[in-house]
């Protein structure tokens, strides 16, 4: 893409900022770690501070000073509404259908927002082995809607995924509704190029919005398969300077408290 | 009943060879003490069960110690790769890994049957994925009420459970707070279960989102300060971050984990010791 940084921001923060943009405020929203942390966190910082960010761990309205390195960060826990244990929160929130909004990224994605998370490569004799579901599937299956955000390339964007971990829109069409699930799949997907929307009837992923700077070219050829680009194809608007600030703070109070020897 | 005794005596008379054993702890309370006190004592062809295989489960598949491994997520939070992990994955160093994989809502499901006595547990999961084409332990089942497609999985009754508390008390009861987790299900749906605390106090105080597993439930407890290092207990000592990042280099190479392990797990007497060796080498740092 573009140099981002000529505009005073870089492709990544564009991402994390239209991801944020997304949250609303008072949503319920199951968060994955890294970027959606980021995302959710700055939507809860800026224009959704009525937002409950609940993670795996257990924490509910999870409230962080600083990004968590992981789901299970005491800095979750200190701050949050409630803590419960980890069946519950997958049997009485995700599952109970308490959660609005499930904010995921993956290491693959396909043309219906199926995601891998598990394996580059056969199963059994893998060339990269991936951590694999965590919480993700059932995140995937349960939540009214899912946000995906992940850089868009051809290594992640794939024609065929290595292993279905977390289901999108399966096989494309109604072939979701078929599986039983109660969520309805994703919603959005949003990469460092733009964004991406299933096409209401195909649920093919198509092109609906592209970052200042990013091209049609350029989202072709960071994609595995033939991208279809919506007709009314929009521009996202640029970061604000209070959305760029927020997240900045964020991510350098996060780096600070990381640096600090704790042991 | 709950026995107050050392960790080298705990492990050494409930863990045996070939056990299926579940180490427990949501990257909060993970008894690293017990792991490193498992690998001395050299038990081998164990099952090793645990949702979050993270450092603690790099070590001990990195020393030979699984067979088997029962889990729904490995890594190195917010770092990456569990080195030692996808060597045994990818090429069966230094020996091959039984796999069996699930999600997070399976592997806490399968814990509370576990827990329950029930033969297995049902969830909404699973189905369209590629997890029941790896996984045995994964099978549909119809609600006979309301012919509802389901998913079934086995449950989880360990031989041993291993978790870290913040404090016991002189009867054995043992109070944890702040993320709890899975303990309490792993606990109970153990035949043994030994529990690794920072300390013993007379009397508990109430803490926010606390619970306390009775004494009867448990069957051996042992001090050992801070041993959740390098993941933390709520309210005594922090994450290592640091720690969790320089792990990845050690964990990288075989031999330098080889050595580290030697060094810092083998070689020293106990968890108070391998903390004294880690610190004074500034070895993670």
């Amino acid at each position: 893409m573009t140099d981002g940084s000529r505009r005073g921001y870089t492709a990544d923060e564009m991402m994390t900022v239209a991801a944020s943009r997304r949250l609303a405020d008072r949503a319920v929203c199951f968060v994955g770690i890294g970027i959606p942390s980021q995302a959710a966190n700055l939507a809860r910082l800026t224009h959704a501070p009525g937002s409950v960010l609940i993670y795996e761990s257990g924490t509910i309205g999870a409230k962080p000073e600083v990004l968590p390195l992981s789901i299970g960060d005491g800095e979750l826990a200190e701050h949050a509404d409630s803590v419960v244990s980890v069946p519950e929160i997958f049997n009485y929130w995700l599952q109970a259908g308490r959660v609005d909004v499930g904010f995921l990224g993956a290491a693959q994605i396909d043309r219906y927002g199926n995601l891998n998370t598990t394996v580059v490569g056969s199963y059994e004799n893998p060339k990269v082995r991936l951590p694999g579901a965590g919480g993700a599937p059932e995140i995937a299956a349960s939540a009214k809607e899912v946000f995906i955000v992940l850089r868009q390339s051809k290594r992640a964007f794939v024609e065929e995924l290595a292993f279905v971990t977390s289901v999108g829109h399966a096989e494309g069409g109604d072939s979701r509704g078929k599986l039983g699930y109660t969520g309805g799949g994703p919603t959005v997907v949003i990469t460092d190029l733009g964004i991406l929307q299933p096409d209401p009837e195909s649920k093919e992923l198509t092109l609906v919005a592209l970052h200042p700077g990013a091209t049609v070219e350029e989202a072709k050829e960071a994609t595995g398969w033939d991208l279809k680009v919506a007709g009314d194809l929009e521009t996202t608007e640029p970061p604000k300077e209070a959305e760029l600030r927020v997240l900045r703070d964020l991510k350098e109070r996060t780096a600070a408290a990381r640096k600090e020897k704790v042991g | 009943m709950a026995e107050v005794v050392g960790l080298r005596e705990a492990v050494a008379g409930l863990v045996d060879d070939g056990d299926t054993v579940a180490l427990e702890g949501f990257t909060h309370l993970i008894p690293f003490a017990a792991a490193h006190e498992i690998v001395r004592q050299q038990k081998k062809d164990l099952t090793l069960v645990r949702m979050t295989p993270d450092l603690v489960y790099d070590q001990m598949i990195g020393m030979g110690t699984a067979k088997g491994l029962i889990f729904s997520w490995g890594g190195n939070p917010g770092v990456g790769s569990i080195h030692r992990f996808r060597d045994a994955v990818e090429h069966g160093w230094p020996h091959p890994l039984k796999m069996e994989e699930h999600s997070h809502a399976g592997m806490a499901n399968r814990y509370v049957a576990g827990a329950s006595n029930l033969p297995f547990a049902v969830l909404r999961g699973y189905v369209g994925t590629d997890l029941p084409k790896v996984t045995s332990t994964i099978a549909p089942i119809t609600c006979p009420f309301t012919g509802e497609e389901l998913t079934a999985v086995p449950a989880l009754n360990p031989d041993v459970a291993v978790i870290h508390a913040q404090q016991a008390d002189r009867k054995g009861n043992v109070a944890l707070w702040g993320i709890t987790g899975i303990q309490k299900e792993a606990a109970l749906s153990a035949r043994r279960v030994i529990v690794t605390v920072e300390e013993v106090v007379d009397e508990f105080e109430p803490h926010t989102f606390g619970i306390v597993l009775p004494s009867v439930a448990i069957d051996a407890v042992a001090v050992e300060p801070r041993g959740a290092y390098p993941s933390y207990a709520h309210d005594y000592y922090p994450r290592d971050n640091a720690f969790y990042g320089a792990w990845d280099p050690i964990g990288r190479d075989r031999e330098k984990f080889g050595e580290w392990m030697e060094k810092h797990v083998l070689g020293v007497e106990g968890f108070a010791e391998h903390l004294r060796s880690i610190t004074q080498q500034g070895a993670m740092r």
